[in-house]
């Protein structure tokens, strides 16, 4: 019975989500249902993107020693831990929650906070394959322009964040990941 | 399952092989771990998928051109870059229904603003970003993106008018 109570805390968010879902389908049967049928859709999404994302985390935190990830990436890696970060971030797949727990083992794996931010700021913006399904609906002039601001804005805002952040907070995150 | 995903799993399964010829051990110690970080997250996921599903019934492609369709100024401005921060498209629907919008009269200022914010805030999967930067970083960074966000739409905006 322990361990029962033990899951449904740890699913409560997901619980009570399905719950409020649930009776907003008996109220409102049209919108309840789109919503099952997309998050359904997403779901299916998720399943098929996941695995080789999570295998490929896994096979990072087995086979790369911490000292080379600081190396590279770590304080004092400079503009090649700019760079490698940037690169990560755009050759990666999926959705932004995906870039999360890859940021998890970097953390574990001491890479630089800024590196990390900068990491997640070219998952979200500078994704490649991303970029040209933008090229295609949005324009040459639009992408390029978007893509050159989120480069410059992505370096601004992981300089900022480094800034605001008080180190022993960001220490404990780490602390944290591991 | 478009062509990145086959990409993917090719480069997964490789590593998966050369890892696994180099020793029995350390990779079963990979797939544990990656089992273990995929259940680590799974709850807030599940949690997250309901609600984007739920906002992206809401707020179709109609809705959203209602909001931010026509000449709306400012208040479209930010309007469109709330609604980008709380919904979640993969790129092959935000795209082309940023670009129908436009073709429905929507401005350059207002699309950029909804695509910026689109990528760069995630008020949805909070939770997960929590779960491993904790509140105030997640926080910041979100505030960041959103105010950034008005740059870049501004910025496009001159661009992409003059041309």
């Amino acid at each position: 019975m322990n361990k029962v109570w033990a899951v449904a805390k740890r699913y409560q968010f997901f619980l009570i989500t399905l719950a409020m879902l649930g009776i907003l389908t008996i109220f409102k049967p049209g919108i309840g249902l789109e919503s099952i049928k997309i998050s359904g859709f997403q779901m299916f999404q998720m399943l098929l993107i996941i695995p080789p994302v999570f295998i490929l985390l896994g096979l990072l935190d087995v086979w790369v020693p911490r000292e080379t990830m600081v190396r590279y990436m770590g304080e004092g890696s400079g503009v090649l831990g700019i760079l490698l970060a940037f690169m990560i971030g755009s050759f990666a797949a999926g959705p932004l929650y995906g870039a999360f727990p890859v940021a998890a083992v970097f953390m574990k794996k001491g890479i630089k906070f800024s590196n990390l931010m900068i990491f997640i700021g070219a998952w979200a913006t500078t994704k490649i394959p991303m970029l040209m399904f933008e090229m295609r609906y949005m324009g040459m002039t639009f992408t390029l322009t978007r893509l050159f601001l989120n480069i410059f804005g992505i370096l601004v805002m992981a300089w900022l964040l480094n800034k605001m952040m008080p180190k022993n907070e960001t220490e404990s995150l780490y602390l944290r990941a591991k | 399952m478009d062509i990145q995903t086959y990409i993917f799993y090719g480069i997964a399964v490789g590593a998966l092989g050369i890892s696994f010829s180099k020793s029995k051990t350390r990779t079963l110690t990979a797939l544990k771990k990656a089992r273990k970080s995929f259940e680590n997250i799974l709850p807030q996921l599940l949690g997250v998928i309901l609600i984007i599903g739920f906002l992206l019934a809401i707020l179709d492609a109609d809705v959203i051109s209602k909001i931010i369709g026509e000449d709306s100024g400012w208040f479209g401005v930010v309007t469109a870059a709330l609604v980008g921060s709380i919904t979640l498209l993969p790129p092959y629907v935000a795209f082309p229904t940023a670009s129908m919008l436009l073709d429905n009269g929507a401005g350059y200022v207002q699309i950029a603003a909804f695509i910026s914010t689109l990528m760069l805030v995630g008020v949805a999967t909070m939770p997960v970003e929590m779960k491993y930067f904790g509140k105030k970083l997640t926080i910041l960074r979100n505030l960041y993106g959103f105010l950034f966000s008005f740059l870049v739409a501004i910025i496009i905006g001159m661009v992409v008018n003059r041309g």
